[in-house]
């Protein structure tokens, strides 16, 4: 088994080779985040954060802290140069009116169709749905980045059991094991992590896989 | 026209079973001294229209840690494990409304809509009694609008007219929410005089701030 820092890193650094120049892109709580660690330098991406800015930069030095200044999950962060702040509404008119390019969440389950399932499990956890249920339906393209199991359990099904944040959004999965992209006729395996079988990804998939004529080795 | 009061005064106006909207987002944003003396007051069965209920000791979370709240209208309630245990033991009812869809409820009552049409929610629970309707061939909820007694919010810089100007982050719900409650209050980081923000700078309108309190930093 791998270690756990190494396959956040392996799926950060899959998904930040999706974006292109200019691409305006929302990137949720936890490992998404990290996938702005590892953006190309010559690719622009402007960062959109829905508590009302876009620009979003890294995090201040220590003792440089704005009160004024904190991402969706409330942490200090700085804003670039050209950044700008709006209020909630224009936040999510920006989200919800396909003015975002990408957007990059986790999820506890997706699943053939592109459902995703990432904001409650009933009786234990109702944190609420935040933005992500607009995230998820006015971003033009949505990517699931998230580890391929949950200890040992498939993730990926052939249909989610839990609430779902919404219907049929999903574009992209990529996990530690490879890149799923969704289609019409499925779920459809295009990429593969190195030293990783298909046999194994089918293992810990529930759902059905499509194994693509030109698959590749997952670039990292 | 003074609009200018101290904490005190406005606290006249704050009573049981009163619905007000705070600004704030995870609590930057949010009128803490007012938070304080509302907690200090002790008012009760107050329904709390905000992004989140921020944290145990923080913002709107306070009210809510002190059992001053009998419903919140929120779309997160993750950082205050206080909203969580209330509502497991019954004591409080949550609502949860997609960020978005909050964001444009309090605006469409604001701004004299009968609600709005959104595809946030179409096929999960949110969907759940609404009604669907479809235009040129899609489908959307209908969210109905969302109004407060009061709403208090909170300014970087409050002319003494009460034009507001806000602060990077700071900024979130507030503006949408000082158009959507009978009686608005800003609490002002900093008091200027009038004409020290730029007409093209105000964010908040003075016509829609009915009274001013100095908070300070916070």
């Amino acid at each position: 088994m791998i270690d756990k820092n190494l396959v956040r890193e392996i799926i950060a650094k899959r998904v930040a080779k999706e974006f292109k120049d200019g691409d305006v892109v929302n990137l949720g709580i936890g490992l998404p985040t990290e996938v702005a660690n590892y953006i190309d330098k010559d690719v622009e991406v402007i960062l959109q954060s829905e508590n009302g800015f876009i620009g979003l930069g890294p995090a201040p030095e220590e003792g440089k802290e704005d009160k004024d200044l904190v991402n969706a999950g409330g942490k200090y962060v700085t804003i670039m140069p050209g950044g700008a702040c709006f209020d909630s509404a224009m936040s999510f008119a920006i989200i919800r009116g396909g003015h975002v390019d990408a957007t990059v969440l986790g999820a506890l389950q997706v699943d053939e169709e592109g459902n995703l399932a990432n904001w409650m499990i009933p009786g234990k956890m109702v944190p609420g749905m935040g933005g992500a249920m607009d995230l998820v339906v006015g971003a033009k393209k949505v990517i699931v980045a998230m580890e391929h199991t949950a200890k040992g359990a498939p993730k990926i099904l052939k249909r989610c059991t839990l609430p779902l944040t919404a219907a049929k959004e999903v574009n992209l999965i990529v996990t530690e094991m490879g890149v799923i992209e969704v289609t019409d006729k499925g779920l459809v395996l295009k990429e593969i992590a190195p030293n990783t079988t298909v046999e194994e990804v089918i293992a810990a998939t529930e759902a059905n896989l499509i194994i693509a004529n030109d698959l590749k080795v997952m670039e990292l | 026209m003074n609009k200018i009061k101290t904490i005190d005064e406005i606290m006249e106006f704050i009573k049981d079973g009163q619905t007000i909207m705070f600004g704030g987002f995870l609590a930057v944003g949010t009128a803490e001294h007012i938070v304080d003396a509302i907690v200090k007051k002790g008012v009760k069965d107050l329904t709390i229209i905000c992004n989140d209920t921020a944290f145990v000791d923080k913002g709107v979370g306070k009210l809510v840690a002190n059992k001053q709240v009998k419903k919140v209208i929120v779309s997160h309630i993750g950082t205050n494990p206080e909203t969580g245990r209330q509502m497991n033991a019954g004591e409080i009812e949550v609502e949860l409304v997609p960020q978005g869809t909050l964001a444009e409820r309090i605006r469409a009552y604001g701004a004299g809509l009968g609600g709005v049409l959104t595809p946030t929610g179409l096929g999960t629970v949110v969907e759940e009694g609404k009604t669907v309707i479809e235009v040129d061939g899609k489908k959307y909820l209908l969210e109905k609008p969302l109004k407060a007694d009061i709403a208090i919010i909170k300014g970087s810089k409050v002319d003494k007219k009460g034009n507001v100007w806000y602060s990077k982050t700071a900024r979130n719900f507030n503006p949408i929410m000082a158009m959507a409650a009978d009686l608005v209050i800003v609490e002002a980081e900093e008091i200027v005089e009038v004409g020290e923000i730029e007409p093209e700078n105000v964010v908040t309108p003075h016509i829609l701030v009915d009274y001013i309190v100095k908070g300070g930093e916070r």
